[in-house]
């Protein structure tokens, strides 16, 4: 039995702000890695190879493309935030969510399609 | 949070909306299979359109990622306000400094 409190943890919307919040999160680990990946070009252009040759492994294709779907349902997530706050209620606040969720993992599929 | 940074998260997100598009489609345009330093660098050097873009990006990013680690360590962690304030500020240079580095090394150096 689901305590009375917790009942709204399995809504589709409930975990559409659990989405966004750990995606948000996630994302701003990862920035000061991508920046400092970017970085290594002031040491020159081999510097900056040699770390490329090291993400053509297929595990960190596979994490990039996890990134990728991080960026785009935080995007995704974050806009129906806005529009919910700044404009007429919708219905359909569910469905939304989930096709945000949906559309990010079809964007983060052909992001992998054309790495590998 | 107040009034003040629920404000800078929002204009900030909105700012990144079309930022992150770009980023996005610039990612799919670059990505390949075997994707070179070379072929970065010689869309980015010397590029001040390049240069404004990735530098506002990293602006905008730096002080949405700022306030929302503030909440999420507020209402998560065991620091009170002021300490995940005092993260957040920490966090939030050390991320622009590192993007203005990365802006640096990829369009100017």
């Amino acid at each position: 039995m689901i305590a009375r409190g917790a009942m709204h943890r399995g809504s589709a919307l409930w975990i559409a702000a659990l989405v966004h919040r750990l995606s948000g999160l996630a994302l701003a680990i990862f920035l000061p890695l991508h920046f400092l990946a970017l970085g290594l070009a002031i040491d020159g252009e081999a510097k900056l190879e040699g770390f490329l040759r090291w993400t053509d492994q297929p595990l960190v294709k596979f994490a990039e493309g996890g990134l990728i779907f991080l960026l785009t349902v935080h995007l995704l997530g974050g806009l129906r935030v806005l529009v919910i706050e700044n404009f007429d209620w919708r219905d359909g606040q569910k469905q939304l969510a989930t096709l945000a969720a949906a559309l990010s993992a079809i964007i983060a599929f052909f992001f992998l399609a054309r790495v590998f | 949070m107040n009034v003040r940074l629920y404000l800078w998260q929002r204009a900030t997100a909105a700012l990144m909306v079309p930022l992150v598009l770009v980023h996005i489609a610039v990612i799919f345009y670059a990505a390949r299979n075997g994707m070179t330093a070379a072929d970065i660098l010689s869309r980015t050097h010397g590029s001040i359109v390049w240069a404004s873009y990735y530098g506002l990006f990293v602006a905008a990013a730096s002080i949405h990622a700022a306030i929302g680690v503030r909440n999420v360590l507020a209402e998560w962690s065991p620091l009170k306000d002021r300490g995940a304030s005092q993260f957040a500020i920490v966090f939030g240079f050390l991320l622009a400094g590192l993007g203005a580095r990365a802006v640096f090394a990829v369009v100017l150096s």
